[in-house]
């Protein structure tokens, strides 16, 4: 039984026939990774509520990214009871559709982080990555109390147009505005109707308590304070999460 | 290309038939247990392939799937608890408390709800942490620490944007609003720390009382013992949100940092509300 394999020196030595394997053996590799992605948009679950991240949340978010928190937060609640106990409602893919890079995984060093918006004040998040252990006594989570440096928003703009290219649905008008929409969005007292307008149920506010200036700190507590805040499962009907 | 196959003096195992400088390999073939337990792999594999969603618009054999399998988990577990659940979401934190059955339940409950939701700020045991996040554990109440000041307090949270019913108070900015002069603010921080025998220059206490009779007493009280139908903290005890120095008393009337809690109505379940009520009072100070 299996002699033939051990024949490999067959195949060695016919170079048609190791390149028609070859081909077959990539072939089957290349399928198995493309194919399943002509189907990835019947796993989007069509609920109502996810909107593009305001430009403060993005900011927020690049530096999220930036810092390297996904190397111990995870932004996926699997299906499994302890993990709805604990975080609430499993993560849809719908959640995370405007996601460049998504931040999914199961890697917890810290707790998952897919809905923790709202769970804290904002003065608790500031506080807190300022000095994780100043609250959280047994945290080893590293101390970020250099983010209450200006943000530089510069190119937030470029950014916008850069996640529109990958299929964000950014509009002219909220590209246009991207500069005052953030700055709306950091100062409690600006005018925010029109930004309101553009982005559903952002909320305005001094995310690191200073409202006169527009932190890091600022841009990474308002991306945590929306995380997981978009979709109202009371609307949300088993139909809409049943998968193909 | 094999040359030359020779069997090993040693081991008794033929070599590969290669040879690279005088080095000759051995061709012994893989260990039966091993190889076996490798095709045993590759057929669970297609078995795997065929019976559990594994290709797209395909659900398998078994019609399997996570989402749909949590569901029926979900309602087992709940369909456990129910009954005493129901029970704690029709009672009142009172009847809770007197009746020991019920009591158990939600001090057990009520525990694990407080590690995973309140934690983060007021502590594993309750015990608060410096910079505004107050101590539950003890009898120093801000909004009242009876069962229904409790569960009101976390139903609705403390001056969030979410609950139109959350309790809520402002504390004027003395200083950076240009009420008090940086002198004056001093000064009442002297007459602050006097209210609990702490102050260390009289004459500039002295002074400060006057302010604080015409600014602080609405809602701190004459001497300081705070009022809990506006979150005024008692000024009169040992205990301190935002730290006891004459420097970070002097901050905080010069730009008053009041505190945010969540409304937790909506999140979590009445009766984890109530569970928590229970366990909250449980803690030390419960009124």
């Amino acid at each position: 039984m299996f002699r033939w394999l051990r024949d490999h020196g067959v195949i060695e030595r016919n170079l048609i026939l190791m390149g028609v394997l070859t081909l077959i053996t990539v072939s089957i590799g290349g399928l198995v990774q493309i194919v399943p992605l002509f189907a990835v948009e019947t796993t989007i679950e069509r609920v109502s509520g996810v909107r593009p991240y305001t430009p403060l949340e993005q900011a927020g978010r690049d530096i999220y990214v930036r810092e390297g928190c996904y190397l111990c937060h995870s932004q996926m609640i699997r299906p499994f009871r302890d993990e709805l106990e604990r975080y609430g409602h499993y993560s849809l893919a719908a959640e995370s559709m405007y996601d460049h890079p998504f931040q999914w995984g199961s890697k917890r060093t810290g707790p998952d982080l897919a809905r923790v918006g709202g769970r804290y004040s904002d003065d608790w998040h500031a506080a807190h990555l300022r000095s994780p252990r100043a609250l959280v006594p047994a945290s080893v989570m590293p101390p970020y109390a250099f983010l209450d440096r200006p943000l530089d928003y510069t190119d937030i703009q470029d950014r916008l147009r850069a996640l529109r290219t990958v299929g964000v649905p950014y509009t002219d008008e909220m590209i246009a505005n991207a500069r005052a929409d953030l700055e709306a969005q950091a100062r409690p007292d600006a005018d925010g109707s029109a930004f309101q307008g553009r982005y559903a149920r952002a909320r305005q506010g001094a995310f690191d308590g200073d409202p006169a200036r527009i932190t890091e700190m600022d841009a990474l507590v308002a991306y945590l304070q929306m995380l997981g805040t978009l979709v109202d499962f009371r609307d949300v009907t088993p139909a809409q999460l049943r998968q193909p | 290309m094999p040359t030359k196959i020779e069997k090993d003096t040693v081991s008794g195992q033929d070599t590969t038939g290669h040879e690279w400088d005088g080095l000759k390999e051995l061709n012994t073939p893989l260990p039966k247990w091993w190889l076996y337990t490798f095709y045993a792999t590759i057929v669970w594999a297609l078995v795997w392939v065929v019976v559990y969603p594994s290709v797209p618009f395909w659900r398998g054999t078994s019609g399997w799937i996570a989402r749909e399998a949590i569901v029926g988990e979900v309602e087992a577990a709940n369909a456990r608890n129910a009954p005493m659940m129901a029970r704690l979401r029709e009672a009142t934190p009172a009847q809770i408390a007197a009746d020991p059955e019920m009591r158990a339940f939600a001090l057990a409950g009520g525990r694990v709800a407080f590690a995973n939701n309140c934690a983060g700020c007021h502590g594993a045991g309750g015990q608060g942490a410096q910079g505004g996040y107050p101590t539950l554990a003890d009898d120093d109440w801000i909004w009242g620490g009876s069962l229904e000041a409790i569960q009101q307090t976390i139903r609705h949270g403390i001056r969030n944007t979410e609950d139109d019913e959350a309790r809520t108070s402002i504390m004027p900015r003395f200083g950076a609003d240009g009420m008090l002069t940086a002198a004056q603010i001093g000064d009442v921080a002297e007459h602050v720390l006097s209210l609990s025998g702490r102050a260390t220059d009289q004459a500039a206490a002295g002074r400060g009382q006057a302010i604080f009779a015409e600014q602080c007493v609405a809602c701190h009280g004459d001497r300081g013992e705070g009022n809990r139908d506006v979150g005024a903290p008692r000024l009169s005890d040992q205990v301190w949100l935002y730290g006891n120095t004459k420097a970070q008393i002097m901050a905080i009337i010069n730009n008053p940092r009041m505190g945010v809690m969540p409304a937790w109505q909506g999140r979590l379940d009445p009766a984890v509300i109530n569970m928590l009520t229970v366990y909250v009072h449980s803690l030390g100070g419960g009124e």
